[in-house]
């Protein structure tokens, strides 16, 4: 795959819940507004830029604002936060050593370390475990499928074409039953975020769709009118959750810093708060070995 | 009863009504009309403009295959916006060139991928409608017995038609705002209706009542004179007014004729009454003279037993008193006479006032006589001392007379006028008749020689009463001087 990239969690991918640009404009403001305050030497040094997507949970700027000056107190350190509304942008920032930390979706963080642009630094938890999967959701007046394999000769919505759950892990699952995955439905398209595909397939726009397991459980949470018009007929096995990656180029004692900050934070009220509204329990340092099936998965494709 | 039989006081108030209903609806619904149509016209040509911003969107949608981004464009539209009650378009449909469905806005309904026909006869219609008749620019198609309009719009580039996007618009979708405009119409009516009724009621009503009034009065003529009507109930000068005045102007005549006929038929009366008095006084006078005379002659010539001259002077008073009774009804006017001077009128004044002192009465006497007039004073002073003694007799003590004499215009014009005790109507029109008396103690002679003397004179007496007054009118035509 040529085109392989995308930036953090591709579960944060919601254009109808947060503000893109506003939030990249927001943290740029904010960033300039540090470096005069800087009484340290650690200070001094330039911004730490960290690559976000915007992430589920309401008020996406607030949050990530909030996250952004937790982050500086605890570093000393002033940091940026860079969003971008495209994954590949955001691969091609840490590719040319434009971000220095990123929150990024499992499938291209594959990518990343694999071709050693990129280390993993952290794996959020989720409901207690460093886990995610795929929901194979059909319209709820669909009341016979219970298969993904049901589905052949329908339209089908996926979620963005550098998507672990949304694309690859339904292709892979059509694939592995011996089907063409690319014949095996009439129509397909990308919503480009993971809620449209809840809202294509709630529409009866598709009639099936692929899903983030944490965007849809958390939807059911905030906007249970749409999940309830979505049936899951299938869950796929369970991957590494999105995780935190580390630039290749930053220095090690950088990376551990920021690390012992992101997995510090369930340790005080503040950062407590903070992962509440981020909707996940903490951060564990993790291990490449959690996305070993993602990277099957991509090769079953030859992609890697 | 037909509804033109009914009364003016009810037909002109409903009649006015019922227009005035009339043009109230007919303007409403005028104005009702004129914005159901210009509200379907704003409601194509919206639709239109939004199909043609739609359009070269849709086209780079299909282009890239984008079913996602072409279903947010559709669906956009079919949304209540903020604050509005309702979405500018039911559904929207994009059609490829072989007329299967792209993308709706309602995939329930219409699903991607089916046939433009299989959603039903209207749908079937307009796909036969974009393939044989293909237009270049947005158009509104209105189906037979559909509540629907379609706008067609082509999805093209300059040169290729990918596809098309069919807008479908409820007919009545601007029919919340058109009952919300009519709403206000009809108040505005019905305000209208609310100020004009009870004027037009009023209106019809003052039109009417003097029509009726006037129709109840003419009915009544024939039977009786009736009570003529109140100028003020509608003094303007059109027709109604004009037939207002007619009428009494009419009705005064009519009360002036009666009032002559009733006194030509009592002058007749009274009049024949005379001639039968005079020629039966005439018939008896001659052989009472005859008995009279007879019994004259018999008393001076015979020696009588006193029983027979008894009887004799019983028969000869009898006959007396029938010859005095048969002389006062003959009335004999052409005594000749001195002219009338002002003193007699004086005289008879002193006459009767030791009658009116013992009633207290209060006497009143203008004499505008100051010459001598050619009217036999004899018989003036009889009718004179006739009336006032009357007068006296009828008035009641502390009460007044007035008598007013003077000449004018070749008359003697008299006037006696007294309150007190007054005969009624029906008794003034017999006063003149003999033996009519008002009193026990009169014989009734005295208004009938009264009458006969006025009349020989060929002059005029009137008895009238005056609301409270009692009124005798005497004219006695004054003859030139020998």
């Amino acid at each position: 795959m040529s085109r392989f990239l995308l930036p953090i969690s591709n579960i944060f991918h919601h254009s109808c819940l947060y503000l893109v640009r506003a939030l990249a404009f927001g943290a740029f403001a904010l960033a300039l507004s540090f470096p005069t305050c800087g009484a340290t030497t650690e200070m001094a040094r330039p911004a730490i830029r960290f690559g976000v997507t915007p992430a589920i949970v309401h008020d996406q700027y607030g949050i990530l604002d909030l996250w952004r000056a937790y982050l500086e107190r605890k570093l000393q350190r002033r940091v940026e936060f860079v969003s971008r509304d495209s994954y590949r942008d955001t691969i091609d920032l840490i590719k040319e050593k434009k971000l220095d930390f990123a929150w990024v979706s499992t499938y291209p963080y594959v990518y990343l370390e694999y071709r050693h642009y990129a280390r993993l630094l952290a794996t959020p938890l989720y409901r207690g475990r460093p886990y995610y999967r795929a929901y194979f959701i059909v319209p709820s007046s669909d009341t016979q499928s219970t298969s993904l394999l049901q589905l052949e000769g329908k339209v089908f919505a996926y979620a963005d074409l550098y998507s672990n759950t949304g694309y690859l892990v339904p292709r892979y699952f059509i694939h592995q039953a011996g089907k063409d995955e690319n014949r095996f439905f009439s129509k397909t398209f990308f919503t480009w975020s993971h809620r449209k595909v809840v809202m294509a397939v709630a529409e009866g726009l598709a009639d099936g769709g692929s899903i983030d397991s944490f965007v849809w459980d958390t939807l059911a949470v905030i906007q249970p009118d749409l999940t309830k018009n979505t049936r899951i007929i299938g869950k796929s096995e369970e991957f590494g959750f999105p995780p935190i990656v580390v630039n290749s180029a930053v220095s090690k004692r950088d990376a551990s810093a920021m690390r012992n900050a992101l997995i510090d934070m369930v340790n005080d009220p503040e950062g407590q708060a903070l992962l509440r509204q981020l909707n996940i329990d903490g951060f564990i340092a993790g291990t490449p070995k959690l996305y070993a099936n993602v990277a099957r998965l991509q090769r079953a494709f030859g992609e890697r | 009863m037909r509804l033109f039989d009914l009364s003016f006081s009810v037909k002109l108030p409903v009649l006015g009504a019922v227009l005035i209903i009339i043009s109230a609806l007919g303007v409403s619904s005028t104005q009702m009309i004129a914005t159901y149509a210009a509200l379907k016209e704003d409601l194509r040509v919206n639709s239109e403009t939004l199909s043609r911003a739609l359009a070269p969107t849709l086209l780079q949608d299909m282009l890239h295959d984008d079913l996602w981004h072409a279903f947010e464009t559709v669906s956009a539209p079919t949304r209540k916006p903020p604050g509005s009650t309702q979405a500018k378009a039911e559904t929207l449909l994009v059609v490829d060139k072989a007329l299967n469905i792209f993308v709706s806005s309602h995939p329930r309904t219409a699903p991607v991928l089916v046939a433009l026909s299989s959603l039903g006869r209207d749908y079937a219609a307009l796909g036969e409608q974009i393939t044989q008749a293909p237009r270049k620019d947005a158009y509104t198609v209105e189906l037979p017995a559909s509540n629907h309009l379609y706008v067609l719009t082509p999805i093209a580039d300059d040169q290729v038609r990918f596809g098309t996007l069919i807008i479908v618009i409820d007919k009545n979708l601007f029919l919340p705002r058109f009952y919300a405009i009519a709403g206000y119409g009809l108040l505005a009516a019905l305000l209208v209706l609310i100020l004009l009724l009870p004027i037009n009621w009023h209106w019809g009503r003052r039109m009417a009542l003097p029509l009726t009034q006037l129709t109840e009065r003419m009915g009544e003529i024939g039977k009786r004179l009736p009570a003529s009507l109140d100028p003020e109930l509608y003094n303007y000068g059109d027709e109604l007014g004009r037939l207002f005045s007619v009428y009494n102007q009419m009705l005064a005549e009519l009360h002036t004729r009666a009032e002559m006929e009733k006194q030509i038929i009592q002058s007749e009366r009274l009049a024949a009454l005379g001639q039968l008095a005079a020629s039966m006084a005439h018939e008896i006078n001659n052989p009472l003279g005859g008995m009279l005379t007879a019994i004259d002659t018999l008393k001076c010539h015979t020696a009588l037993d006193p029983q027979t001259r008894k009887t004799i002077d019983l028969i000869e008073r009898g006959l007396s008193q029938i010859k005095e009774t048969v002389g006062a009804l003959l009335v004999e006017a052409r005594l000749k006479s001195r002219h009338l001077n002002s003193q007699d009128i004086e005289d008879m004044l002193t006459l009767i006032m030791p009658q009116a002192h013992k009633k207290n009465l209060h006497v009143e006497l203008y004499n505008g006589l100051n010459a001598e007039l050619n009217v036999p004073a004899t018989l003036i002073r009889q009718i004179l001392i006739n009336l006032l003694l009357n007068a006296v007799e009828a008035t009641l003590p502390q009460g007044t007379i007035d008598c007013y004499i003077t000449p004018e215009n070749g008359v003697l014009y008299m006037r006696v006028t007294n309150d007190g005790k007054l005969p009624s109507h029906e008794q003034i029109t017999h006063l003149f008749e003999p033996f009519f008396s008002l009193n026990d103690g009169g014989h009734g002679l005295g208004l009938w020689v009264t009458y006969q003397i006025v009349n020989q004179l060929g002059g005029k007496i009137m008895a009238t009463r005056e609301s409270e007054l009692m009124k005798f009118t005497l004219e006695i035509p004054i003859e030139a001087s020998a």
